[in-house]
């Protein structure tokens, strides 16, 4: 605390960093007025295109842009290439991880991770053990958490491995960028990122079952009125493939099918977008509407694959965060080349004895908590907030952990005519198939507010455009 | 293709078409009341009008009188109606919503901002409105989302059943537009009673007939010729024949293992238009004829929907 952010943009006051300073220099040639009407018209169009999200119980209003800042978030290469080696890093490790508990468990059985950290969890599932999946790839896609910390480190925040969204922003924003300020792709080599739905249809198909020799691969949504519809309907239409809902699939003789109107057909991968609780009522949450009467079965008998797998969830819980790191060096023996940020586990009692005498400086996490909610952020809150959550950690501490507050970089972002610094982070996809990639960037978000440290859309964050600079 | 996907393709279109033939029939009718010395006339072929679209019942529970403003507003944009023109947009729009995948972007996009420019036009007028213009706009908005449909889509089964949607829907606004007005169009019309000029020239104009009638005829306007126009001309777009026409050669391109009687019903609807002739029509009854018409109509919207929209389970 106390620290000064890392400002993305510049180096000191009226300074610019290298990577950003033809940018500046065009920026300080724009007549406000031509900015504020580029603004309006990136507003106007994405409502004509309806790329928004659904927000609950509001009649009419129900659907909402995510703010969207015409300053974009720059990397250079040289960033950008130790990233993308440390993401695919930390993804390869997480899938092998994933894989051994389901099957031998050695790295519980080496003591690495106490087992019942990971037996006991409840996103672990039970169903899935002793279950191969193609190529031994559970999180097909993956979206990791990255944050800037003060000393200008690049560190994971958060794996997400269930289903991890956002992505249809990030291809959605550059094209927005493109369309209003395309005089800045001619005089920036910006890294293109719009092959992403080919490359993820490529790394579904690479994964389908064995034996299957043209498979057809569906998007599984839960229907219109998810807060993700738009990104699901986007990415089936980029890929070319069905947008199914539950009841567009059944499933005969241990293999699925959709009901077309030629009747039945064969569904090999599907990229489901609902979470696992959901897919199968028979075996998971009976009175699910959204999934798929007997999936699993096919899924179990290798008929059909799902991703992400099931039971990914074990692997990006904020339980089993810390033991990440320990996973590359476990399975891969090679050391992170993204650190952590350090984390305290409550369970533990020194942990747990140095967190609550440090509360109003730490941030505090439920462990299966996600979306920026069940959170305490020490310096931002009130006494008797503080207090509460203390009783709380006392009460049931295996369901928390802390971390220190971060003070995330902050980039340049319009609010009203002026330019203020506002907190940032990143999240690239990274895809596992038959190889691991990542289309370079990912989706930045930023928190509006002033002084927020909460990125979450759900809370007021909006996003930029991502760049990667060739040269 | 998906069968449900299917079904909010074919409803899409169904909601574009409803929203165009009422726009039609209330911008003909709007036209009317400007002239001086309608009011009864135009009263009459509201009521009638009411009748036929199955909207008497839900008018009469709002208004006591059939007050032309009142109509016109009624059928309009009243948002509580569910049949109003503002909440068939707003129905075509979540249909499209639902699959906005397999559109294009250029007919995603026409929906939507259909659909907003809908709900900030019944926004922004408090009491003093102008109806014409509204559903000028409609009018134009259905041109555009049609050329989009023609100019844009693949010619696959998306835009097949696209296009049944649309011509069941017409064929149906035809057959009702024409049953309001089924006492005008009696064979001895002809002869002895002066037509009403202006009952002939909203049924005409509220299915885009009016040029089409003096081009085609160049003649006076007579009831015979009207019905024929509107009935069993093949180059007329909203004749009952043209829709039955295109009915059938889409239906046929989506055929599918089940579908065979479906197509036979078709066939024989549009067989029975081609060789039909007026005096034959009009010798066992104009509304007979109609009423059957419009029964083979919903006999074929069922059949398509458990042939290929929602099929039984497990079929």
């Amino acid at each position: 605390m106390g620290s000064t952010p890392y400002n993305e943009l510049f180096l000191e006051p009226g300074v610019a960093r290298p990577h950003y300073a033809r940018y500046t220099e065009w920026l300080s040639d724009q007549p406000a007025d031509r900015l504020a009407q580029k603004r309006a018209e990136a507003d106007a169009l994405f409502h004509r295109v309806g790329i928004t999200f659904a927000v609950y119980g509001q009649e009419e209003g129900s659907e909402r842009l995510i703010p969207f800042d015409i300053v974009p978030r720059v990397l250079p290469l040289e960033e950008w290439i130790r990233l993308d080696s440390g993401l695919k890093q930390r993804v390869r490790a997480l899938n092998a991880f994933i894989h051994d508990i389901y099957h031998d468990q050695q790295i519980l059985k080496a003591g690495v991770i106490p087992a019942e950290q990971v037996l006991c969890n409840a996103q672990y599932r039970p169903e899935m053990q002793g279950v191969d999946v193609p190529g031994g790839i559970y999180a097909h896609i993956a979206g990791i958490d990255i944050v800037r910390d003060d000393a200008g480190e690049f560190r994971v925040l958060e794996d997400n491995l269930r289903v991890p969204s956002g992505v249809s922003y990030m291809l959605e924003n550059r094209k927005m960028m493109m369309r209003l300020f395309p005089e800045l792709f001619s005089a920036h080599r910006v890294a293109p990122v719009d092959h992403y739905p080919d490359l993820l249809l490529e790394n579904l198909r690479s994964v389908a079952p064995t034996g299957v020799a043209d498979p057809t691969v569906v998007l599984l949504t839960a229907g219109a009125h998810n807060s993700a519809y738009f990104e699901h309907a986007f990415l089936a239409q980029q890929m070319g493939i069905e947008l199914v809902e539950g009841q567009d699939l059944f499933v005969r003789d241990e293999a699925v099918f959709m009901r077309t109107t030629l009747g039945p057909r064969r569904v090999d991968v599907i990229y489901r977008r609902i979470d696992d609780d959901f897919l199968d009522p028979l075996v998971f949450r009976p009175d699910s509407m959204l999934g798929v009467p007997g999936l699993l079965t096919a899924y179990r008998a290798g008929r059909i694959t799902i991703a992400n797998a099931i039971g990914t969830g074990v692997a990006d819980d904020k339980s089993i965060y810390p033991y990440v790191p320990d996973m590359i060096r476990f399975y891969l023996g090679q050391s992170p080349v993204i650190g952590n940020v350090h984390t305290w586990m409550l369970r533990r009692e020194d942990d747990r004895e140095y967190v609550l005498a440090h509360l109003p400086e730490l941030v505090v996490k439920e462990v299966h908590g996600a979306g920026g909610y069940g959170m305490l952020i020490g310096p931002a809150s009130t006494k008797a907030e503080i207090e509460a959550f203390r009783r709380q950690i006392i009460a049931t501490p295996e369901r928390y952990i802390a971390q220190p507050t971060l003070a995330l970089s902050t980039c340049p972002t319009f609010a009203g005519e002026s330019l203020v610094p506002r907190h940032i982070d990143l999240r690239p996809f990274v895809l596992s198939g038959k190889e691991v990639s990542i289309v370079p960037g990912g989706l930045t978000r930023v928190a509006l507010r002033a002084g927020s440290l909460v990125v979450n859309s759900s809370q007021g964050g909006g996003t930029k455009d991502t760049w990667v600079l060739e040269a | 293709m998906l069968s449900r996907t299917a079904d909010h393709l074919y409803w899409m279109s169904r909601y574009i078409e409803r929203a165009e033939s009422q726009a039609r029939l209330v911008d003909a009718h709007y036209r009317m009341s400007l002239l001086p010395h309608t009011v009864e006339t135009l009263a009459q072929s509201l009521n009638s009008t009411l009748r036929a679209l199955r909207m008497e019942e839900a008018y009469r529970e709002r208004h006591a009188a059939t007050v032309p403003r009142s109509v016109f507003e009624f059928v309009s944009l009243d948002r509580d109606f569910a049949g109003s023109i503002f909440n068939c947009l707003k129905a075509a729009r979540e249909n499209a919503r639902a699959v906005r995948g397999s559109l294009t972007s250029e007919l995603w996009e026409t929906m939507n901002s259909t659909w907003l420019e809908a709900r900030s036009i019944a926004a922004r007028r408090a009491g003093q409105s102008d109806i014409g213009q509204f559903v000028e706009w409609v009018k134009e908005r259905s041109h555009l989302t049609r050329g989009v449909i023609i100019g844009t889509m693949l010619r696959d089964e998306a835009f097949h059943f696209t296009r049944i949607g649309t011509f069941l829907e017409r064929g149906d606004s035809t057959a009702r537009i024409l049953t309001a007005h089924q006492n005008d169009l009696v064979p001895g019309a002809d002869a002895g009673v002066v037509p009403d000029p202006f009952a002939w020239s909203v049924l005409l104009r509220a299915l885009s007939a009016f040029e089409v009638y003096r081009r085609v005829y160049r003649d006076v306007i007579t009831p015979s010729k009207v019905a024929e126009l509107l009935i069993l001309r093949d180059d007329m777009p909203r004749s009952l024949l043209r829709c039955s026409k295109e009915l059938y050669s889409n239906l046929k391109s989506v055929a599918n293992g089940q579908s065979g009687e479906t197509e036979r019903r078709a066939g024989e609807m549009h067989a029975m238009l081609h060789f039909a002739r007026m005096q034959e029509i009009t010798r066992n009854g104009l509304p007979a004829f109609l009423a059957h018409y419009l029964e083979s109509l919903r006999d074929l919207g069922d059949r398509v929907a458990s042939d290929f929209l929602v099929p039984p389970a497990e079929a």
